[in-house]
């Protein structure tokens, strides 16, 4: 196959994809753009970012193993004492390859 | 005015570089396992620029091995993207001064990544379009550069779990989520999103727990709400 060939059918897809996710990244703003939001709709939307950064990681660490615990406390640790999010990132990859090449 | 803008452009981009190089490894290696499924270089390519969604284009090519039609692949993609409604309606309050026309065109590269760094940039500063662009935009030619180069130079990489790079997106998130903790009750909120989250990853199928776990956060939130607490 030439790395240049494209599935015709494979591009409608992958336009229908992109569309999907385009429409998914704009919608909340063109449905709240303007108006004021107060009171409990005010803690529900200052809730998203905690509860939805919680919520993508939460299987992938507590669901896993040891490992991932481990990798999930080192990066806790380093955010807490406010270091750069390099540093924690660097932190929680290389504990978790570190375990996992030893054990 | 000119000064300033490149000014924010380039602080966006300072905060963003460290991602360039996290994410530059995980796109050659989507890259390396989509030519492992017959995808061409240039449609790997195509894929990366048009849906541009690491979490969408990876559970597509899972999709894609067990032979799932194009047409249910799609929807399979909005119910993984359904989390960006969430995240762009809260980040909409920090926006609300851009013109409609260029926040429309800023939206499309909302990741996760850059949704993270801009919340907490509005934790402490306004936004600006242009820490939105220097912030955001980046991620885009890398991941569509580096996920051609894997697809290009097949499965060279090999499985990157060895090098824990499968970690790095968990180690972004905990790293901004510390940002937002305001006391016990974003621990409430943290450990209901956690605990919904978990049992939905075991019981649902896809990535409704993201959902879930988000809106139990919210329903939370709503239900603790006190008056005294407007401001």
């Amino acid at each position: 196959m030439n790395a240049f060939s494209v599935d015709a059918a494979f591009l409608i897809a992958i336009l229908a994809m992109g569309l999907a996710t385009y429409a998914t990244r704009v919608s909340g703003y063109l449905f709240l753009r303007g108006r004021e939001v107060k009171g409990r709709a005010k803690a529900a939307m200052d809730a998203v970012p905690p509860a939805i950064l919680m919520a993508v990681i939460a299987p992938s660490v507590f669901l896993g193993t040891w490992i991932e615990w481990a990798g999930a406390a080192v990066a806790f640790t380093s955010a807490m004492l406010r270091l750069p999010l390099l540093v924690t990132i660097a932190a929680g990859v290389a504990t978790v390859a570190l375990l996992r090449a030893v054990s | 005015m000119a000064k300033q803008y490149w000014t924010d452009f380039w602080r966006g981009f300072g905060d963003v570089s460290p991602l360039l190089v996290a994410y530059a490894p995980i796109a050659a290696i989507w890259g390396a396992v989509a030519a492992g499924q017959g995808l061409s270089t240039l449609e790997a390519i195509l894929m990366s620029a048009i849906v541009y969604s690491g979490a969408a284009q990876f559970v597509a090519l899972d999709l894609m091995k067990s032979g799932t039609p194009l047409s249910l692949l799609t929807f399979a993609i909005a119910t993984v993207a359904l989390r960006h409604v969430l995240m762009s309606a809260s980040i909409s309050r920090s926006i609300a001064h851009f013109s409609p026309a260029r926040a429309s065109v800023l939206l499309f590269w909302l990741t996760d990544e850059a949704w993270a760094l801009l919340e907490r940039r509005a934790q402490h500063q306004k936004l600006t379009p242009a820490y939105f662009f220097g912030a955001s935009f980046p991620l885009w030619p890398n991941w569509v550069l580096f996920s051609g180069i894997g697809a290009s130079v097949g499965n060279l990489l090999g499985d990157g779990a060895r090098y824990g790079l499968d970690f790095a997106f968990a180690g972004i998130f905990i790293g901004v989520l510390a940002g937002f903790w305001k006391g016990p009750r974003t621990g409430a909120i943290l450990v209901a999103s956690a605990v919904t989250a978990c049992l939905a990853k075991l019981w649902l199928p896809g990535a409704w727990y993201i959902i879930a776990g988000g809106v139990a956060g919210m329903a939370l939130a709503v239900v603790t709400w006190r008056e005294e607490e407007a401001t």
